[in-house]
C-alpha cells in the first residue's frame, strides 16, 4: 500500500486547516449555505435525512491497520459507534456534526486519511479492484496508477468545478472486478502485440437517470501518456459538458450527444497539443510513487498445508473456505473476503469494535493491510494458508465470516430512505428481509453467485442497473414501490438489467426475489448455469411470466 | 467590487464599453466580445490600452489572432460552480501565450482564489471585501501542488525528483 | 430536491415548518415563537398556503441556525397529537427505521 512522504501529509494537514477555515466562516455567516455547500461537499461533507454524512476517501479500497483504527476512533468519537463501507469504496459516517468536523478531520490526517473530493463536481475517489496486487490473473499492480491520477486530479485548478461529479476506475486484470464500462473514464490495463503494458480508453459509462455502457476511444495507450491523455478528456468534459440542466450534465450525456468517435476526435486534437509537455510522464516519476508503495515480505510457504486439510473436515469451516477464500498470486497464501452481510443486518456496515477487532487480525494475518470491495465487503489480502482456521474462527466470532459472499444474500445496496433525502424508498430493510428469506445457506449455494443490488432512488448508488436483480425504489402515491431488473451485469461483458415487470410495493418486494429465484431453479439448464447465464440464454419473458402468473 | 492585482487592491483604470457606446479615446478599454472582433483592426491602432470581456461559453482560439495587442482579457464566471473559464484561462496562457492582463469577473471569491491564481489569472474583480483583505492569505493556503498549471509553482511531478531519494 | 423557495407550495392540510440544525444537522421543527426545536410537539402548526409562506420565509432567513427549512406535512389526532405526515417525515422524526449496527 501507498505511504505517504511529506508532500502528501503536508497537503492533507493544509486542506485541514483550509475547511476549519472554511466551516468558522460559515458559522459566522461570512460565507452563506450558497457558497458554504460546494465547498463542504469537496471535502465529503452531506446533509442527509438527521445530520450531516462525512464520506472518507479510501483510495482504490486500501487501508491499513492503522487506518481502520482510525476509522473506529471516529465511530466513537464523533459518530454513533458504526461506519457503512460504499459501493465506491468509501466509508460513510452518517451522524457527524459540522462543528466537530475539522477536529475529525484532523484526527484523519494524522493517519492519513482525508475527505477529499469524495463529493461535489470533481473527480471522485479513483478505484479499482479489492484484490489488485494479489490477484492471479492481473497483468500488474493498478493502484501505483490510480495513486497517480489520484495525486494529479486532487485539487486541481482547472477541474475542480466540472458541470457534474466524474468518476474512474481501472483494472488489471482479465476479468473486471472494478466495473469500469461503468465510469466516466474506465481503464483496461493489457498488453499489445509488442509486449507493452497500456490502457484501453473507455469513457461515458454511467448509471444513475440515463445509464450507458462506456465507449472505447483509445485502443491501447502507452503509459507515458496517462496523464496529459486524461488531461485531454477533463478539459474537453471542463469545456463542453452541459452546465444548464444537472440531470444531463455528466459526461456520458456528452459522448452520447457528440458521439464516441467525434468526442475521439476533439480528445485527440486537444491531446496533440500537450502530449509532449510537462505530463508527459517521466519512468523516474513512476519509480518513485511505486517506490512508496510497500508490499509485504511474503514467505516462503507451500499451497495446501496440513493445517487446512485437517480443518476442512469442519463443515462450517469447510463452506466458509470454498465460499470466502480466493486464489492469491503467491504460493501457500490466500486473499480472504469479510462478509459486511449478516443475516437481518444492514448490508456494508461495521461497527467500532469490529473496525478494532479486523484492525488486529489484520496485523496478526495480513500484514497489516485490509481491502474494501465495491460490493460493501472487506478483504484480508495477505494471509497464509495455514492461518485460516484459526483467522475463521476469530472472523467468526466478530460476525463478518458469513459464507455468503457473492451469494443472493450479499447484497449491495444504498442507504436508501432511512438515512438519504434523495431517496424515494428504503433499500435497507429491503435487504436485511431478503437476506431472512434466503437465510438457509444450503438454499443459497444451490442459487450460486447471484448479485442483487438495490438503489433507494434512480440516481443508482446501490448500481442496481448491473445486478443481476436489481432493484430500483420509486414513489407511487406516497407509498414505496420497487421496479425490478433483471440479467445486469459489471464484468467486462457489462449490460443493463431489463425490467421485469411493473413495480411492486414493499410488502411483496421480498416475496418477488423469492419467486425469481424459485423461477430460475425451475428454468435453469443445469445445476452449473448460473442466474445470469440462464437470464441470457431465455430472457426475460419466462421470468416474468412466473413472477407475474398470481399478482 | 474591488479589483486585486498584484495582491493588493487597486484601482481600475479600465472603463467597461457597454454595448455600442462609442469607445473613449486614450482611455484604457474593456470591450464586449463582439465588438471587439468586430472592430478589432481599428482597435489595433488606438493609443490606450484595449481589452475584451469574453463568456465562457466561446472558444478562446478565437483571440489568437489579436492577443499580442491585447492588454486585459476578462473571463466570465457566472456562478463560482461553472469552470469553464479556468480551462479558458490555462488555453490563454499556456496554448496562446497570452503576456496581458487575464482578469477574473463574475461570481469571484476567496475560496476559488488560489485554483485561479494556478490556472493563470493575475486580475481578480472580487464580490467581497473582506475577500479582498484576505487575498494574501487564500494564495499561499498550500504549499504542495500536485500538478504543474499556468502559475510556474513547481509541483510534486519535479519537485520530488529534485530531492534526495527517501524511502 | 427543490428548493424550499421553489418549491409551489400549496397547503391543504395540517403543515409545521422543518430544517436541520445548522451546527449539527439535527431534525427540527419552528415553534410559535420563532425558535427551533427537535420535538415536533412543540412545533407550530399552519393550515393555510399564506400563514406556511411567511413562517417559511422567517424560517429562511435564520440562516445561522438552520438550513434547508421547508414546509413539512403533520397529522394532528383528535387527541391533538401532532405526528409526522408522510414516512419520509416519520423517518426524519423518530430516526431510521432499522436497528443501528451494534444495537442488535
Amino acid at each position: 500500500m501507498y505511504v505517504y512522504d511529506d508532500f502528501d501529509r503536508t497537503l492533507v494537514e493544509e486542506r485541514v486547516h483550509e475547511f476549519r477555515d472554511q466551516v468558522d466562516r460559515r458559522l459566522s455567516g461570512e460565507l452563506t449555505e450558497e457558497e458554504f455547500k460546494p465547498l463542504r461537499l469537496m471535502n465529503g461533507v452531506y446533509l442527509q435525512l438527521h445530520a450531516y454524512m462525512l464520506r472518507i476517501a479510501i483510495p482504490y479500497g486500501t487501508l491499513s491497520s492503522d487506518q481502520m483504527r482510525m476509522l473506529a476512533h471516529v465511530a466513537r468519537r464523533y459518530d454513533r459507534n458504526y461506519g457503512h463501507f460504499t459501493t465506491r469504496q468509501n466509508i460513510q459516517f452518517n451522524w457527524i456534526k459540522l462543528k466537530e468536523l475539522p477536529d475529525a478531520m484532523a484526527d484523519l490526517a494524522r493517519a492519513g486519511l482525508h475527505g477529499m473530493q469524495t463529493s461535489g463536481n470533481c473527480v471522485r475517489n479513483v478505484t479499482t479492484d479489492q484484490w489488485a496486487g494479489v490477484a492471479p490473473d492481473e497483468i500488474e499492480d493498478p493502484r501505483i496508477w490510480a495513486e497517480l491520477l489520484r495525486q494529479h486530479l486532487t485539487l486541481h485548478p482547472e477541474f475542480s468545478f466540472l458541470p457534474r461529479k466524474f468518476k474512474v476506475a481501472l483494472t488489471a486484470a482479465a476479468h473486471d472486478r472494478a466495473a469500469v464500462k461503468v465510469h466516466d473514464i474506465g481503464l483496461r490495463m493489457h498488453r499489445n502485440g509488442a509486449g507493452e503494458t497500456g490502457f484501453e480508453v473507455i469513457v461515458g459509462g454511467g448509471l444513475g437517470r440515463t445509464p450507458f455502457i462506456g465507449k472505447t476511444i483509445k485502443t491501447f495507450l502507452p503509459k507515458r501518456d496517462l496523464l496529459s491523455y486524461i488531461e485531454a478528456i477533463m478539459r474537453t468534459y471542463n469545456q463542453y459538458g452541459r452546465r444548464d440542466n444537472i440531470y444531463k450534465a455528466r459526461m456520458k450525456i456528452l459522448v452520447h450527444d457528440l458521439g464516441a468517435e467525434k468526442f475521439a476526435r476533439e480528445v485527440e486534437e486537444e491531446w496533440q497539443s500537450i502530449k509532449d509537455g510537462p505530463l508527459a510522464l517521466d519512468p523516474a516519476v513512476v519509480a518513485d510513487i511505486a517506490a512508496r508503495f510497500r508490499y509485504p515480505q511474503y514467505e516462503l510457504l507451500a499451497d495446501n498445508p496440513p493445517e487446512l486439510a485437517s480443518a476442512r473436515e469442519d463443515d462450517r469451516f469447510r463452506f466458509w473456505l470454498d465460499n470466502a477464500v480466493s486464489n492469491h498470486k503467491i504460493a501457500g497464501h490466500a486473499i480472504v473476503t469479510l462478509s459486511l452481510k449478516p443475516e437481518g443486518g444492514p448490508p456494508g456496515d461495521a461497527t467500532a469494535a469490529q473496525m478494532d477487532a479486523i484492525a488486529e487480525l489484520a496485523d496478526r494475518y495480513s500484514h497489516g493491510e485490509i481491502r474494501v470491495g465495491h460490493e460493501q465487503n472487506l478483504a484480508l489480502p495477505h494471509v497464509a494458508q495455514r492461518d485460516l482456521p484459526a483467522l475463521w474462527r476469530a472472523l467468526d466470532g466478530i460476525g463478518v465470516a458469513t459464507p455468503n459472499v457473492n451469494l443472493i444474500s450479499d447484497i449491495i445496496a444504498c442507504p436508501g430512505l432511512d438515512y438519504c433525502s434523495l431517496a424515494n424508498a428504503r433499500s435497507i430493510p429491503v435487504a436485511e428481509e431478503i437476506t431472512r428469506r434466503f437465510r438457509d445457506l444450503d438454499l443459497a449455494r444451490k442459487l450460486g453467485p447471484l448479485h442483487i443490488n438495490i438503489s433507494g432512488c434512480i440516481n443508482a448508488c446501490g448500481h442496481h442497473h448491473i445486478g443481476h436483480i436489481g432493484i430500483l425504489g420509486v414513489e407511487k402515491n406516497g407509498e414505496e414501490y420497487y421496479q425490478v431488473t433483471i440479467g445486469g451485469r459489471a464484468d467486462e461483458s457489462a449490460e443493463l438489467g431489463a425490467i421485469l415487470g411493473p413495480a411492486v410495493p414493499y410488502a411483496e418486494i421480498a416475496d418477488v426475489v423469492e419467486d425469481i429465484a424459485a423461477a430460475y431453479l425451475e428454468l435453469r439448464a443445469r445445476p452449473d448455469e448460473l442466474f445470469i447465464d440462464t437470464v441470457k440464454r431465455i430472457g426475460v419473458d419466462p421470468f416474468r411470466e412466473r413472477v407475474y402468473a398470481a399478482r | 467590487m474591488p479589483l486585486v492585482k498584484a495582491g493588493r487592491v487597486v484601482e481600475d483604470r479600465f472603463v467597461r464599453v457597454v454595448d455600442d457606446a462609442a469607445v473613449p479615446d486614450g482611455a484604457a478599454a474593456i470591450l464586449p466580445a463582439a465588438r471587439f472582433l468586430a472592430d478589432a483592426h481599428d482597435l489595433v491602432l488606438r493609443q490606450a490600452p484595449t481589452g475584451v470581456v469574453w463568456p465562457n461559453d466561446r472558444k478562446v482560439a478565437e483571440l489568437a489572432p489579436y492577443l499580442d495587442w491585447t492588454a486585459v482579457v476578462a473571463l466570465v464566471f457566472p456562478t463560482f460552480r461553472d469552470g469553464r473559464g479556468y480551462s479558458q484561462a490555462r488555453l490563454l496562457r499556456e496554448r496562446y501565450h497570452f503576456r496581458g492582463e487575464l482578469r477574473a469577473t463574475g461570481q469571484v471569491l476567496r475560496d476559488q482564489l488560489l485554483f485561479l491564481q494556478r490556472a493563470g489569472f493575475d486580475a481578480f474583480e472580487l464580490m467581497k471585501d473582506a475577500d479582498a483583505a484576505a487575498f494574501a492569505a487564500a494564495v499561499r493556503r498550500y504549499s504542495v501542488f500536485y500538478q504543474p498549471a499556468a502559475d510556474g509553482r513547481a509541483s510534486t511531478l519535479t519537485a520530488r525528483l529534485a530531492r534526495v531519494p527517501q524511502h | 430536491m427543490t428548493s424550499p423557495l421553489q418549491q409551489k407550495l400549496k397547503v391543504t392540510g395540517p403543515v409545521v415548518i422543518t430544517a436541520n440544525r445548522l451546527g449539527d444537522g439535527a431534525v427540527v421543527y419552528r415553534a410559535a415563537d420563532g425558535t427551533w426545536s427537535k420535538d415536533l410537539a412543540a412545533a407550530a402548526v399552519v393550515t393555510t398556503t399564506p400563514a406556511a409562506l411567511e413562517l417559511l420565509g422567517a424560517a429562511i432567513s435564520d440562516k445561522l441556525v438552520v438550513v434547508d427549512a421547508y414546509v413539512a406535512p403533520v397529522e394532528v389526532t383528535p387527541q391533538q397529537r401532532v405526528l409526522p405526515g408522510n414516512l419520509r417525515e416519520r423517518i426524519r422524526c423518530s430516526g431510521p427505521t432499522v436497528a443501528l449496527p451494534g444495537q442488535g
